[in-house]
């Protein structure tokens, strides 16, 4: 690609993954980056999106993004609030969400999420946040869509831990473990698509983000990665899409009293 | 019936070294004050539970008032890392943190069924998942109608919860809105309550549905106005979403840390104290 690209990684990640809400969705939403796609969604081309937090807001329309999954901005703009016990309770089990967006610190092959610990439980070499809500909606969601920036050190060949499960071992793990949501359909990352094999249920890059070749993907993933035979190119953000991405976090460093990378 | 008194009376009276506590709010009305209390007053070997430990229980873990978290989400929100939980975890400082670690849906019901007084909430969750070889409290059980198999996660019961809403009447009934976390299930599921407030009124004048705690439900209520910063109360204040970034740096290290807590929290009086210290010490900064 020739001169400067007119959009970030980031951009273009964030705008790929806004593009998998549709009108209709109800999606339960996780902070950051999905936070960030799942609002764009909102603001463009899919306003009847419904998202829910987990803190307990249903239908939040926030004008900045949070910086906390329970800012007040999402409890103002909501359609309701309920409490947390009851959002996972009838709302999430209950069957209620179309759709999981969910960020992680690492991802396998097969899309299990690991949000816990590097290196050994008990002896851990670098202690993660942990769970939050993810096992319950990688479980009960209908569907899941990843968003996470892809290195080396977040797409490993194993796991340490294991926190939420996507296709465990591939293939149909999922219907033997009894799971009701079909779990990862989709990760999203700054460099490139990826869906799971329809058989193997292994991660096979779709698309590549514009100007990102086959070689960089690869070296910045931990296992031999699978390609499908025709790789298309990921279109790149619409004048509308970046212009609307970029007014909200404008919006959300003016709400923060900080810069616009949260 | 709750009696209206001082935090410093009600901690002293109702948090015993050892005890197992909650101190609950989702993001929302966290209550800093009580736990600030908590660290002033040298509580030991607590066991703390809160699915969210956030800014409060870093301190109280740094501070050495616990020997036991059980959480599920333990992160400074949209920041990074607890640095003094990752201390404790890591390398056992200023104690070893026993670690009880479970999902949002999991603890939340938890609560409900500690509420309901049942031995363990059941929820469909945990298959695939490397949680349950970690945390032997989350077990799975076959539905005895239908055969199906779900997990099983023992109730919560706190000795003491501990919570910050926005207003108490004289009589000491409380009335929280907005974001309501599992604050109503963690005081109903323990056997003391505590409640603090940003003011006391003569009338609720709330809707009949609205989240009401009953007086005789709690054994305190405490007037904290400002309570639960630097998360926030819900039309009195906004979350201090600077003092979330600031104290990434504060509590980096554990000397800047101590410092910190000395200044703040254990060389002042109570709350208000610690409000007006804080206030000078920011101005500092930005000077």
């Amino acid at each position: 690609m020739s001169g400067a690209p007119a959009f970030s990684a980031e951009e273009m990640m964030t705008v790929a993954a806004s593009r998998m809400l549709r009108n209709g969705d109800v999606c339960f939403v996780g902070i950051g980056l999905p936070s960030a796609a799942a609002n764009l969604a909102r603001l463009t081309h899919a306003p009847g999106v419904v998202l829910i937090y987990e803190s307990g807001p249903i239908g939040a329309k926030p004008d900045a993004l949070p910086l906390s999954i329970g800012d007040g901005s999402l409890a103002e703009t909501a359609d309701t609030v309920v409490s947390t016990s009851e959002i996972f309770r009838y709302w999430l089990q209950g069957g209620r969400v179309t759709v999981g967006f969910l960020g992680a610190a690492q991802i396998d092959r097969y899309a299990n999420i690991n949000t816990t610990v590097i290196g050994d439980y008990r002896r851990p070499q670098t202690r993660l946040p942990g769970a939050g809500g993810a096992p319950e909606i990688a479980s009960c969601a209908g569907k899941v869509i990843l968003v996470l920036r892809q290195t080396a050190r977040t797409f490993v060949e194993r796991l340490d831990f294991i926190t939420s499960v996507g296709h465990l071992d591939g293939g149909e793990a999922r219907k033997r473990l009894g799971l009701p949501g079909d779990g990862p359909v989709a990760v999203v990352t700054d460099l490139c698509l990826m869906a799971p094999d329809p058989a193997t249920k292994e991660l096979t890059v779709t698309h590549l983000h514009p100007g990102v070749t086959a070689e960089r993907v690869q070296a910045a993933t931990g296992w031999n990665l699978r390609f499908a035979e025709v790789v298309e190119e990921t279109a790149s953000p619409g004048t509308a899409e970046l212009r609307t991405l970029r007014e909200l976090k404008r919006r959300t460093a003016r709400a923060h009293g900080r810069t616009a990378d949260a | 019936m709750a009696e209206v008194t001082s935090l410093r009376n009600a901690v002293e009276e109702l948090v015993h070294d050892g005890d197992f506590v909650a101190l609950e709010g989702f993001t929302h009305l966290i209550p800093f004050a009580a736990g600030h209390e908590i660290i002033r007053q040298g509580r030991k070997n607590l066991s703390l539970v809160r699915m969210t430990p956030d800014l409060i229980y870093d301190q109280m873990i740094g501070a050495e008032c616990a020997r036991k978290l059980v959480f599920s989400w333990g992160g400074n929100p949209g920041v990074g890392s607890l640095h003094r939980l990752r201390d404790a975890v890591e390398n056992g400082w200023p104690q070893p943190l026993e670690l009880e670690e479970h999902g949002h849906g999991d603890l939340s019901n938890a609560y409900v069924a500690g509420a309901s007084h049942l031995p363990f909430a059941v929820l469909r969750a945990y298959a695939g998942s490397d949680l349950p070889r970690y945390n032997d409290r989350i077990r799975f059980i076959d539905c005895p109608f239908t055969g199906e198999r779900l997990a099983a996660v023992p109730a919560v019961r706190p000795d003491v919860a501990v919570i910050h809403a926005q207003k108490a009447d004289r009589k000491g009934n409380v009335l929280l809105w907005g974001i309501l976390g599992v604050q109503k299930e963690a005081v109903m599921a323990a056997r003391k309550a505590i409640v603090t407030v940003e003011e006391i009124v003569d009338h609720l004048d709330a809707w009949p549905n609205a989240c009401i705690l009953p007086s005789w439900t709690l054994s305190a209520v405490c007037c904290v106005p400002g309570g639960a910063h630097p998360s926030y109360a819900h039309g009195y204040y906004e979350r201090d979403n600077p003092f979330y970034c600031l104290w990434d740096g504060i509590s980096r290290e554990r000397e800047t840390f101590q410092r910190w807590m000395k200044r703040h929290i254990l060389d002042t009086e109570d709350f208000e104290e610690f409000r007006r210290v804080l206030q000078e010490e920011m101005a500092k900064e930005v000077r």
